[in-house]
């Protein structure tokens, strides 16, 4: 006779489920060692100090006019005495180099091109360099777009190296000191980021991509032919999505604590609880944007549509403070956001459980709203 | 009463008026059967006949639109849970999990109806799979997916197996091991057997009786002998002639032949093979009308589909 409960279906489900994800091997590159790479490729370039090299053009229009100018023009009279001189490729016009050196905050080299106006505009369009430099009457002008920050400490150590006026002077002797503690760098920035963005993707990927793949295989349909309970198929996805990003952002915060010293200063239940919600919350837009079509190329569109603005908008890499004031409140209530900043309050700012309550509770309402409209339009054939 | 203590003469299956439509297609257009228990049936029409709609109408997949539909004298609304515990389905085309299993993806649906083990372990040999039993999904061959497809559909030891077109798109060898499992099966006659084919041959050898579907519409049902018009001695000529025949009105025909556009090929009907050949071959002379080939068989469902319809099964 058969025994009931032998197999209990939402074991052999998340069984399934998980097997599924972890027998795939693109999908443990993808969900462990590409996030971690990311990490190490970020946290290297940012953390670790390198010279920085830019490149400016020297106007030399019409080169004809400097030789016969009597008065050497001030750029060239500085390039000539502080500079070192490039060997010329061939019949290309000289270039110079100068080097800042600065032991706090590294060492940044200068590469001065002479170039004709035209040819300078055409490498500032293209993004090799960010800044032009001209004489006139006996004057240097810098040439550069107001709007671009690098142009903007170009110019500003330009300004320093050629002697120029504007160059800010502090009455009282400055100093320097570099933030290179725990918390205060890129990296921990960052890995919040990361583990935030990393549970967005895996949901939304994983499981809007996922159960439209089923769809359209007709497998969510053959399932639903048996006594299957629906709630445990949704609820064995949730779960196996869950532990599977528990997973992941556990080795990336390994990986991260051996590599940069990588620390969470506040509450670990706390931080567990924002975690749990933003997979709830994630876990309930994916239901709800799957929840209809069986086609995976709408799938794609549908996951992309959710995706890209919160990847662009959420301050995952950079702050989003740096948006217009007007748009950083509707950015502060996206899912995305909440999840990032509430994680980067434990990581950084050394968070307790009760501060990220808020940001838990809206996730948890934001996941469950979705949830329930998701499944009250749910298309199981 | 208990769904499976129905009285033994009542129909497993009773499908009363059913129509359905999509848009402006109507796909199924006033349908009524019965099926009894133990009974084999094929669905046997062409592909947009309207079969696939009503089978999803019995497994309970689509609503018909009007009409009834009864398994084991219960409707689908209310009842769907105790109804997919004695049905058995296999859809048109299923893929399952590829990383799983022959024997993972038994076990996770067997755990479906809250099945012991064993019940896996027997499944695998009766679908051939032995030896694949710890193969992914994904490593299967087209015919081993729908094995493992009908093992799926046997799990629950259903009293209602639903088949929609289990061996399209498979060769001919894949085609006859799933017969072989279908045959085995007709041995136990507590399980009713729903199929649907656009293959006559395996309408003729897995079933009972034969509904014969087109536009949505049943044609004619009945046995095979039935719908053959039993005379088992009636054999079929068709023939090719080295150019095309005149206009009957010229030389009208002693035989009722059914040619095709260009007139070089026919087919007709005989009675009494000994007499009626002579007599026709005859005809053929004078009429100055050269054979270049000829070939003699019985009466298939095939003729009988075209007789009614002048499209063939699998056009």
């Amino acid at each position: 006779m058969n025994k009931p409960f032998d197999f209990p279906q939402l074991f052999q489900l998340i069984s399934s489920h998980f097997k599924e994800i972890i027998r795939e091997p693109a999908v443990i590159f993808w969900g462990i060692v590409f996030p971690i790479l990311m990490a190490l490729g970020l946290g290297v370039a940012f953390t670790r100090q390198a010279d920085i090299v830019r490149h400016v053009a020297v106007i030399d229009d019409p080169p004809a006019q400097l030789e016969q100018s009597t008065n050497k023009s001030p750029i060239q009279a500085i390039l000539e005495t502080n500079g070192q001189r490039m060997d010329p490729n061939g019949d290309a016009p000289p270039r110079y180099q100068i080097t800042w050196t600065d032991e706090k905050l590294g060492t940044t080299i200068f590469i001065f091109e002479k170039t004709s106006w035209k040819n300078a505009l055409v490498l500032l369009k293209r993004g090799n360099l960010s800044i032009i430099m001209a004489d006139a009457d006996g004057q240097i002008h810098y040439h550069f777009d107001p709007m671009n920050t690098d142009a903007h400490f170009s110019y500003l150590k330009l300004s320093k190296i050629f002697g120029g006026e504007i160059t800010p002077r502090m009455e009282h002797p400055e100093s320097v000191q570099p933030m290179t503690v725990p918390g205060t760098r890129y990296i921990d920035f960052l890995v919040p980021g990361l583990m935030s963005m990393g549970v967005m993707m895996s949901c939304m990927w994983g499981l809007s991509y996922g159960m439209i793949d089923k769809r359209s295989k007709k497998l969510l349909r053959r399932m639903v032919a048996t006594p299957m309970r629906k709630s445990y198929f949704l609820i064995s996805l949730m779960t196996v999505r869950i532990m599977m990003n528990l997973i992941e952002s556990s080795l990336l915060f390994l990986f991260t604590w051996l590599a940069f010293d990588i620390t969470i200063q506040g509450s670990i239940p706390g931080l567990l609880a924002v975690f749990l919600a933003g997979n709830i919350s994630f876990g309930g837009i994916a239901i709800f944007i799957s929840c209809r079509t069986a086609n995976t190329e709408i799938g794609n569109g549908l996951v992309n549509a959710v995706v890209m603005p919160m990847m662009v908008l959420s301050g995952i890499f950079f702050s989003y403070h740096n948006f217009p004031d007007w748009s950083v409140p509707i950015i502060q209530k996206l899912p995305l956001t909440l999840l990032a900043d509430g994680l980067r309050g434990i990581f950084i700012e050394g968070a307790a459980f009760s501060e990220v309550m808020l940001p838990t509770v809206i996730l948890l309402a934001i996941g469950g709203f979705f949830f329930v409209a998701g499944m009250k339009f749910f298309r199981w054939h | 009463m208990n769904i499976m203590q129905s009285i033994k003469s009542d129909p497993v299956i009773d499908v009363r008026g059913v129509h359905k439509s999509f848009n402006t297609v109507q796909a199924v257009r006033g349908v009524d059967f019965q099926i009894f228990r133990g009974q084999s049936v094929a669905l046997l029409g062409p592909n947009g006949a309207g079969k696939t709609t009503l089978m999803e109408m019995i497994e309970g997949i689509q609503k018909p639109d009007a009409g009834d539909i009864f398994i084991m004298g219960r409707k689908w609304k209310g009842n769907e849970r105790e109804l997919h515990r004695i049905i058995g389905l296999s859809l048109q085309e299923t893929r399952f999990i590829d990383r799983l299993t022959v024997a993972e993806t038994l076990t996770l649906f067997a755990s479906f109806y809250g099945l012991v083990r064993e019940r896996v372990d027997e499944i695998i040999p009766i679908i051939g799979l032995s030896e694949k039993s710890r193969a992914y999904v994904v490593n299967l061959s087209g015919g081993q997916r729908q094995r493992l497809a009908l093992g799926i559909a046997l799990l629950n030891r259903p009293a209602v197996l639903l088949l929609d077109e289990p061996t399209t798109g498979l060769d001919p060898n894949a085609r006859r091991e799933i017969w072989a499992i279908l045959r085995q099966l007709k041995n136990d006659d507590q399980t009713s057997l729903i199929l649907t084919t656009h293959y006559m041959e395996e309408a003729e050898q897995l079933c009972d009786r034969i509904v014969i579907i087109d536009y949505g519409r049943i044609l004619k049902q009945g046995t095979l002998s039935e719908l053959l018009e039993t005379d088992t001695s009636e054999k079929l000529i068709e023939f090719t002639i080295d150019a095309p025949a005149a206009d009957p009105k010229d030389n009208a025909p002693a035989f009722d032949i059914r040619w095709n556009p260009g007139r070089t090929k026919g087919t007709i009907t005989l009675a009494r093979l000994e007499t009626d050949l002579p007599e026709f071959l005859n005809f053929l002379n004078q009429n100055g009308l050269h054979l270049t080939h000829l070939e003699c068989r019985r009466k298939t469902l095939d003729d009988l589909f075209t007789s009614m319809t002048g499209r063939r099964l699998n056009e």
